[in-house]
């Protein structure tokens, strides 16, 4: 197969980038997307040139890494699954592939493909986790959990942290992201003590560091590779909510 | 208190709250639409109970207050929305994944609040400030708000006006609605289905019943 990329290249976080053009030939269909800039790489180092930084890790859709934005949507034209994950037979003969980074204040680009995205982790430290020691796992009657319960708390803690639902999102909001990370905890007995506190320090955070709000288009869950629902949103916003009455 | 309305998720809970009483204010003001159905007499006295009643009178400034609450806080939440991504992509397809009404509430919302302003001029403060026709029903002098409306409703582009503005008001609901419960956190796996249901019922009454009742009255001045 061949493919005419459109890449977005930028040296580094100060500097201006810009798209350039590859053309691609000898692509096996069988080849991820990653796997796919792997080849171009290769090819650009043996012509001595630069190769396009991106992220990548586990390439198995369970590390969050991947970013790329490609033909207008995170991860690429198919649902439920991150670049990592889509192949090059989903693309046709000839095709033209623009590929971006995330775009959002909060997540500057460093360099090529590749952004910042440390912002999560700052969410993260301001209230995603529990204050005290829970010991090791405990027996699995000894603290009762509904079935539903840990349904809901597992959907939820599927989230990778990888960004695209702020790359999805026309106000680059965080909210699925922080939703999620406040759902699981809040849904089980061990996190749901510092429920109220939490939500308020995560979506402070949130606000703080630039992410915008959520206007509920949904382009979040849709482009998210783990399907997080909104239904997470909403259970946020209650117990934002509701922190702010008890407050 | 003001760290909660200081955060995105407290102003977006004014949205909603301001968003789901301007809701329950279109039901009212289109059941007394219908009233123009029943004629002269029905539809002035309608208006006249309105625009005396005690609880109406100070339900007026409150629905003043709550346009004002869902115009200011929507406007300031889309503005600092706008700032999120400086560098813009070179594509977005966003075509299959959200609906356009979801994408495009300010512009919607902003031609809502031009009808409104035209509407008002045209009604409002004509009954007002304007001079008005009275007639008698039992011994009550009444406004005849009826021949004001019905005068209007035989000028075609103003029914287009009020067919178009229906249709904006209704893409503007069609998001709107569920919006509204999913921000009060109102909104789990099991209700989003019947809140959509709901939604789009809701939406269909509200558009068809402010577009239907001016085109009644356009036919009708012209077939009879």
């Amino acid at each position: 197969m061949e493919f005419n990329l459109k890449i977005w290249r930028q040296k580094d976080a100060r500097s201006q980038g810009g798209f350039i053009d590859y053309n691609l030939k000898g692509v096996s269909g069988e080849m991820s997307f990653l796997e796919m800039i792997d080849y171009l790489n290769k090819t650009l180092i043996e012509g001595g040139e630069e190769p396009v930084a991106f992220e990548h890790d586990c390439r198995e859709g369970i590390c969050g890494s991947c970013s790329l934005y490609i033909n207008g949507r995170p991860h690429g034209p198919e649902d439920l699954i991150a670049t990592c994950e889509l192949r090059m037979t989903r693309f046709k003969d000839g095709d033209t592939i623009v590929i971006e980074p995330w775009r959002a204040k909060s997540f500057p680009v460093l360099k090529d493909l590749i952004v910042d995205r440390y912002a999560f982790d700052k969410i993260m430290q301001a209230g995603g986790f529990i204050s005290v020691n829970t010991g090791a796992a405990p027996e699995a009657n000894s603290i009762p959990v509904s079935k539903e319960a840990a349904d809901e708390a597992y959907d939820a803690a599927i989230c990778i942290g990888c960004g695209a639902c702020v790359a999805a999102c026309k106000n680059s909001s965080a909210m699925l992201f922080v939703a999620a990370k406040v759902s699981q905890l809040s849904l089980l007995p061990q996190g749901k003590a510092e429920t109220a506190k939490r939500a308020r320090a995560m979506v402070e955070k949130m606000d703080e560091l630039g992410f915008g709000s959520c206007t509920n288009t949904t382009a979040c869950e849709t482009e998210c590779p783990k399907g997080i629902s909104m239904a997470h949103i909403a259970r946020l916003n209650r117990e934002f909510l509701l922190a702010g009455l008890k407050s | 208190m003001s760290s909660f309305i200081n955060a995105s998720i407290g102003k977006k809970f004014l949205v909603s709250i301001s968003g789901l009483f301007l809701i329950s204010f279109l039901a009212v003001h289109l059941f007394v639409n219908l009233f123009l159905l029943g004629g002269q007499e029905s539809y002035n006295l309608i208006a006249h109970f309105m625009a005396t009643d005690y609880v109406i009178s100070v339900m007026e400034p409150m629905l003043a207050i709550g346009f004002l609450l869902h115009i200011i806080y929507s406007s300031y939440l889309t503005i600092t929305n706008q700032s999120t991504r400086p560098h813009k992509y070179k594509i977005v397809d966003q075509s299959d994944t959200t609906s356009w009404a979801s994408r495009n509430m300010f512009v919607l919302g902003g031609l809502v609040l031009i009808f409104l302003v035209i509407h008002l001029s045209n009604f409002w403060f004509q009954m007002q400030f304007g001079e008005m026709e009275y007639i008698e029903y039992g011994g009550v002098m009444v406004q005849d708000a009826y021949s004001l409306v019905t005068a209007k409703f035989t000028i075609w582009w103003q029914v287009l006006l009020y067919v178009a503005a229906a249709g904006f008001l209704g893409l503007h609901l069609l998001h709107g609605f569920q919006s509204a419960f999913l921000t009060l956190g109102l909104y789990n796996k099991i209700w989003r289905q019947r809140l959509m249901v709901i939604g789009i019922l809701y939406t269909i009454v509200i558009t068809a019943g402010f577009s239907l009742i001016p085109l009644y009255f356009l036919i009708a001045h012209y077939t009879t």
